[in-house]
């Protein structure tokens, strides 16, 4: 037994590694769309549902279908039923990077012991209230620290930590603009 | 009834007359055809100031080598079209210059090739056409105004041919770095764009860099042995230039020199050039790959030993980014009037009637032997070693090839 085969974060590397080379020859097959629905409740209170996506050529389902309550805080003179739609960013950037920690590991033969991100985005919230214009309505910046315990050195910890940036969805979709188009029916 | 050979080289610079050098030892009858003159692009598509990365010592092509009084300096672009020249005339290579290939198609026994001077047919075609024939250039540039001048490194020549005013710079490759310091140094205000690159020192413990790539071995990496033959193939050019003081020039000098640096181009909107916030990660990325690398040279240093003049390992300061780097840029406003896009360059193939050529515009090969028989390429990166595009990377690409070639002639392929 070598020692990549004896380490386990439970990332099935052997199938990406072989979605990759079958998707090399097939990018209509990678195309995927991904989709939620966001329903109003009151006030700034929102519900989303996500079930459905398409890819591989055909519509897929989860497993289950996840809910996800927004709102604002109350001082933001709302309910606060659930966090706020920016701090959804910080969740998906968070648990996009660490899944890439993870599946970079073990491709690298690296067995972690345990992995915290904690994220801090700032926001300036003049720009969202109207009240500069020179104020953009996103963040600032984001801040992202990782506790990382892991059989590897710091070099290979570093690694892996910018391996994760270069292959994450959610880090391309923050740091790059995205054409967003919103139509009504 | 149109001539005939046995192989038809395309492409007189160094790569192809290396093919001739060998298939003349072969006693192969071939003829170099060539557009321009021999080492046309380094004549015509290279700018003023630059120099070859390579120190002379290690420009050697097959029984020729630099044999001046400056061992560890590095030629100008006059330097090296009479080094190529030089070597023309030693192999005695029967070049036809002025002679522009305009289509390579299948015969039953070999190939057809047009030029505008007149047909060939032949068994064999040996594309030594280069990898750098035209510049990349991204589709985002054509949604920025008028009022900014865009520049290709095939275009530019040197810094009193742009506007007065501020440049971007896009990409921070050999080309990009070396530009970006070029047009700084003329009292520019320049940004720099940077995506994925390579940092290099120009020196290390004391020798120039491209000889522990050398010696350590990193260069004879075999392609069939190289993790990630498509990332290899596509990586950068190093961030070095060869200059006579032999210092780096990586992002922290341009920083010192006052160049403002900034994430991938990654859009224009409505007339605005938007940057990537993750430059960051690219200059981590990049400082890691150089302290592996970096680590290969001790490791093998520490087996093999060295001369008393290698000094003990050492690490560079990490690339210093700003605590805010800009996100956007109107070139509107004045700041910038001209983009010069380092962004890469791309070989042309739509000459080649031959269906080789991937959707990408890349030559399907193995290590030269292309997926067409009697049809080889050289001077592509990574094409069979990690030194293939280098001058003296050309001598064992063009042995095997031409090894291969013979095989095939006499059905043994």
């Amino acid at each position: 037994m070598t020692a990549i085969d004896s380490i386990d974060n439970g990332v099935n590397v052997q199938a990406l590694l072989e979605a990759r080379e079958v998707l090399k020859g097939a990018p209509e097959a990678a195309q995927f769309t991904w989709r939620s629905t966001t329903r109003w409740e009151n006030g700034v209170h929102t519900t989303s549902t996500v079930k459905n996506f398409f890819g591989l050529g055909a519509e897929q389902t989860h497993k289950a279908e996840a809910s996800f309550t927004a709102d604002h805080p109350e001082v933001f003179a709302a309910e606060d039923h659930g966090i706020t739609p920016i701090e959804y960013l910080l969740v998906g950037l968070g648990s996009c990077l660490t899944a890439g920690i993870a599946s970079v590991a073990q491709n690298r033969g690296i067995q972690l012991r345990s992995v915290e991100a904690t994220l801090e985005g700032a926001h300036d919230i003049r720009g969202i209230l109207g009240a500069d214009s020179d104020v953009r309505n996103g963040y600032d910046g984001i801040k992202v620290t990782f506790d990382i315990d892991a059989d590897a050195s710091k070099e290979d910890i570093e690694a892996l930590v910018a391996q994760s940036q270069k292959r994450s969805a959610v880090f391309d979709a923050l740091t790059n603009p995205t054409d967003v188009t919103v139509h009504i029916v | 009834m149109s001539e005939s050979t046995t192989a038809v080289v395309v492409g007189a610079g160094h790569a192809g007359l290396a093919a001739s050098h060998f298939l003349t030892e072969r006693a192969i009858d071939h003829v170099v055809l060539e557009r321009g003159e021999v080492a046309n692009s380094w004549r015509r598509e290279r700018w003023d100031s630059l120099r070859l990365l390579t120190p002379n010592w290690l420009n050697r092509l097959p029984g020729h080598h630099y044999g001046g009084p400056d061992p560890d300096g590095y030629l100008s672009m006059g330097e090296v079209v009479e080094f190529i020249d030089r070597f023309a005339a030693l192999v005695d290579a029967p070049v036809r210059t002025g002679t522009t290939v305009t289509s390579v198609r299948r015969t039953d026994d070999g190939y057809r090739v047009r030029t505008d001077r007149g047909e060939l047919a032949c068994r064999t075609v040996v594309i030594a056409s280069g990898a750098c024939n035209r510049p990349a250039v991204p589709r985002l540039s054509e949604a920025l105004p008028d009022t900014v001048e865009q520049v290709t490194p095939f275009a530019y020549r040197g810094p009193d041919q742009l506007p007065d005013g501020g440049v971007l710079v896009v990409g921070a490759s050999a080309t990009g770095v070396q530009l970006a310091a070029e047009l700084r140094r003329s009292d520019r205000p320049v940004v720099l764009s940077t995506g994925e690159h390579v940092r290099m020192p120009r020196m290390y413990r004391g020798r120039d860099v491209l000889w522990w790539m050398e010696a350590a071995g990193v260069w004879d990496e075999r392609h069939d042995e190289v993790p990630d033959l498509t990332r290899a193939r596509r990586l950068a050019s190093p961030q070095l230039a060869g200059t006579a003081d032999r210092t780096a020039l990586d992002l922290n000098v341009l920083t010192d020199l006052g160049v403002e640096l900034v994430g991938r181009c990654a859009a224009v909107r409505d007339g605005e050039l938007l940057f990537s916030g993750g430059l960051r990660n690219v200059v981590a990325l990049a400082d890691l790959k150089m302290d592996r690398l970096l680590n290969t040279f001790d490791e093998w240093a520490d087996v093999a030993g060295t001369g008393s003049d290698v000094k003990p390992p050492e690490r560079f300061e990490p690339t210093r980014v700003p605590a805010s780097t800009r996100l956007r840029l109107d070139p509107r406003g004045g700041e910038i009037r001209t983009v010069v896009w380092a962004t890469g360059f791309r070989p042309d193939y739509t000459w080649l009637d031959v269906p080789v050529v991937d959707e990408k515009g890349h030559l399907t090969h193995d290590g030269g032997i292309v997926d067409s028989p009697g049809l080889y390429a050289l001077g592509l990166p990574v094409l069979r070693r990690r030194k293939s595009t280098f001058i003296h990377g050309i001598e064992d690409d063009a042995r095997d090839i031409v090894d291969h070639l013979a095989d095939y002639l006499a059905g043994r392929g």
